[in-house]
């Protein structure tokens, strides 16, 4: 069954003008990824939105994109960045969040609608003729997802500590 | 129409395989398959947690927050559960005809959200499994195995799924969360500039998924007997359908026909569905199992989406997919197509016919209208249909004096297949693991079964480190005899 041929001798496609905002004029992207209705899935957007005096400051630096998850499109986004950041909840963090540097992965495998960092990269490697932008992924400690749930205490309290990391990494990111 | 594996005569005697969670589908599902010392099939269940809470978390609300509440339900279908509790709302604000400019940008924000749905399940999760095989290398079976394999694929479904969310995003007002659509009409109309900027795109769009569907018509021609019997059972199929009987997504009355493609009903206003459908309820799944009163739970139960949706209709109205609407009624024959590989081809159907709706609402200087609200007398209940990606859509409210929601009634396209997808999943387990040792390609073969329903068992929760796979083979007390687990890293043990 499978189909080696079918596809093979299609035309490449190329990128319209009408995709959207021209990604790159942004050096650093930043990806909120989650779900406020759902507990403490609600991390990144809130992490964001409490920085929103800083990046408002340095908006033609910075561009923050929210998102429920991860997606192949989102490689368009990337495209023409120098960094990239992906800010998630994660029950399997150590508290209060990690925070680590992430590359493309040839065995990341999917298990949904939603990518892994390391599989959007490695789809970016391999559709896009330049490199993937330098990536990092923090990963903030959520303890429960449940809909309609607020921020669980221990969540909140994790929160705070990530503001003060993102927050010297915001100030770094400008030297 | 029913397998009688839905439950064994004595499950104590068994053995169960579970695969948890089925993958590459959106949400939480599982599969349960009872087996005995031969390997032959007793029981096969789908387990589903479906949108538990989603009611309640809705009560209370006032009314106007409803449509931008609901898009939390779901991250794949935030769209869909917009429009349909906009149009339920409509009737809140006594709006029983919204204006044009109003109608034509939901249209174009719902048809936006059908090209990209059906390019993500298409390119992205199903044709790792048609392309490569069902049983093929489990690390290559992928999207990122068909960016490699298969680039300018892989590449045309990203740039289809980027521009349904493109138009998503300049009618809903941003890309999540968005406001377009509110109870009465809409709170923007297309800009000159933004309808330009899609304009570019679309005339590539429609060619794209024009090939989609030649590359769907293709597989099913090379393969057959493997297409046409797949997991194939015969079932009712229900949809709306255009006042003049035409594909119509958006908005129409209710039709369902037989398992031989006859009528059993057409012309129904959805306001009065609860007449028509009632939900059962088996002791096994958390998940309710609909059904059409009239026939009675055993012979009631339907389907919905793409494949009833494309062989349901008497035409599509606009040219390309018509023609293959056509062609997709000749191959199958005087009987309707029940296949659920059939699902993919009506699928990518729906998406060309999706891409020239786009084409020719851009086209429309209605599109950039000022005359966004209509009003009327306050109601205080109202039921919103829409054709979601994965089919009938319905959204059911009541709101009191002080404006809050009073009930909230869902029931989302995955509920309606319930039955349906564990028919099929139990054809497949007849046909292809009766009797053999269980393999993680054999599995597979159930994973595509459900995958081609496109279900949405969605939680909207991303975070990392929560997908792993683990199948257990266990003895009739419960001993664990083997197991193999996925961890979220992807690693096999």
């Amino acid at each position: 069954m499978p189909c080696s041929t079918i596809c093979a001798d299609s035309p490449r496609p190329q990128l319209g003008e009408g995709q959207g905002e021209r990604a790159g004029e942004r050096e650093v992207l930043i990806f909120a990824i989650g779900n406020e209705s759902r507990g403490d899935d609600a991390l990144a957007p809130l992490l964001l939105r409490s920085l929103e005096t800083e990046l408002t400051a340095r908006a033609s630096q910075f561009e923050c994109l929210e998102e429920f998850q991860l997606q192949i499109e989102h490689i368009m986004d990337m495209q023409g960045r120098a960094a990239v950041l992906f800010v998630d909840a994660g029950m399997d963090t150590p508290a209060p969040f990690d925070f680590y540097r992430v590359q493309a992965d040839d065995s990341a495998m999917l298990y949904s609608h939603a990518l892994t960092p390391a599989a959007l990269l490695k789809v970016y490697a391999q559709c896009e003729p330049t490199p993937p932008p330098e990536a990092f992924v923090l990963c903030i400690r959520g303890e429960s997802f449940e809909l309609g749930e607020s921020l669980s205490v221990p969540a909140t309290e994790n929160l705070v500590a990530a503001q003060v990391f993102l927050k010297s990494w915001l100030q770094n990111m400008r030297s | 129409m029913t397998t009688n594996l839905e439950t064994a005569a004595h499950p104590e005697a068994l053995r169960r395989v579970a695969i948890d969670p089925v993958s590459r589908v959106e949400g939480h599902g599982k599969v349960t398959i009872l087996l005995d010392e031969h390997n032959k099939v007793h029981q096969v269940r789908l387990h589903i947690v479906e949108f538990r809470g989603f009611e309640k978390f809705i009560q209370g609300r006032p009314y106007w927050e409803v449509p931008v509440m609901v898009q939390r339900l779901c991250g794949i279908c935030p769209v869909s559960h917009q429009l349909a509790a906009s149009k339920a709302l409509d009737a809140i604000v006594g709006a029983k005809h919204v204006t044009p400019t109003a109608e034509k940008n939901r249209r174009l924000m719902h048809y936006g959200q059908i090209l990209q749905s059906h390019a993500l399940h298409f390119f992205h999760l199903c044709s790792p499994d048609l392309l490569f095989g069902f049983d093929s290398d489990v690390a290559k079976r992928n999207i990122v195995g068909i960016a490699e394999q298969h680039p300018e694929t892989a590449k045309r479904g990203i740039l289809l799924r980027k521009f349904g969310q493109e138009v998503i995003r300049h009618t809903a007002g941003k890309r999540i969360h968005g406001t377009g659509a509110v109870p009465g009409g809409v709170n923007k109309s297309l800009t000159i500039a933004e309808r330009d900027l899609l304009l570019k795109d679309i005339y590539q769009m429609v060619s794209w998924s024009r090939d989609a569907v030649h590359l769907v018509k293709q597989l099913h021609h090379q393969h057959p007997e493997l297409y046409n019997s797949f997991g194939a059972f015969r079932a009712n199929f229900m949809s709306l359908v255009g006042f003049d009987g035409s594909l119509d997504l958006y908005h129409g009355r209710l039709r369902a026909r037989d398992e031989n493609g006859n009528l059993l009903f057409d012309g129904v206003d959805y306001q009065d569905y609860s007449q028509l459908i009632a939900e059962e309820v088996k002791n096994w799944s958390y998940m309710k199992f609909p059904y059409l009163k009239s026939l009675g739970t055993e012979k009631g139960w339907y389907r919905v989406g793409p494949l009833s949706r494309v062989q349901n209709c008497d035409f599509i109205s606009t040219p390309l997919a018509e023609i293959e609407r056509r062609e997709f009624v000749a191959y199958s024959g005087v009987m309707p197509m029940h296949a659920p590989l059939g699902y993919h081809w009506a699928r990518m159907i729906e998406m060309l016919h999706a891409a020239e709706m786009i084409k020719d609402l851009l086209h429309d200087d209605d599109i950039l209208g000022s005359d966004l609200m209509a009003t009327g007398e306050r109601g205080f209940e109202g039921v919103g249909v829409i054709e979601a990606p994965r089919g009938t859509l319905i959204h059911h409210y009541r709101v009191d004096e002080q404006d809050l929601v009073t009930m909230c009634n869902l029931i989302v396209s995955t509920t309606h297949n319930n039955q349906a997808m564990n028919e099929a999943v139990r054809r497949v387990a007849q046909q292809y693991l009766h009797g053999h040792e269980i393999t993680e390609g054999l599995l597979n073969h159930i994973e595509v079964a459900i995958r081609a329903f496109d279900p949405c068992l969605s939680c909207a929760t991303h975070a990392l480190g929560k997908m792993p796979l683990q199948i257990e083979v266990l003895d009739a007390a419960g001993i664990n005899l083997s197991s193999l687990s996925r961890t979220s890293e992807g690693v096999l043990s």
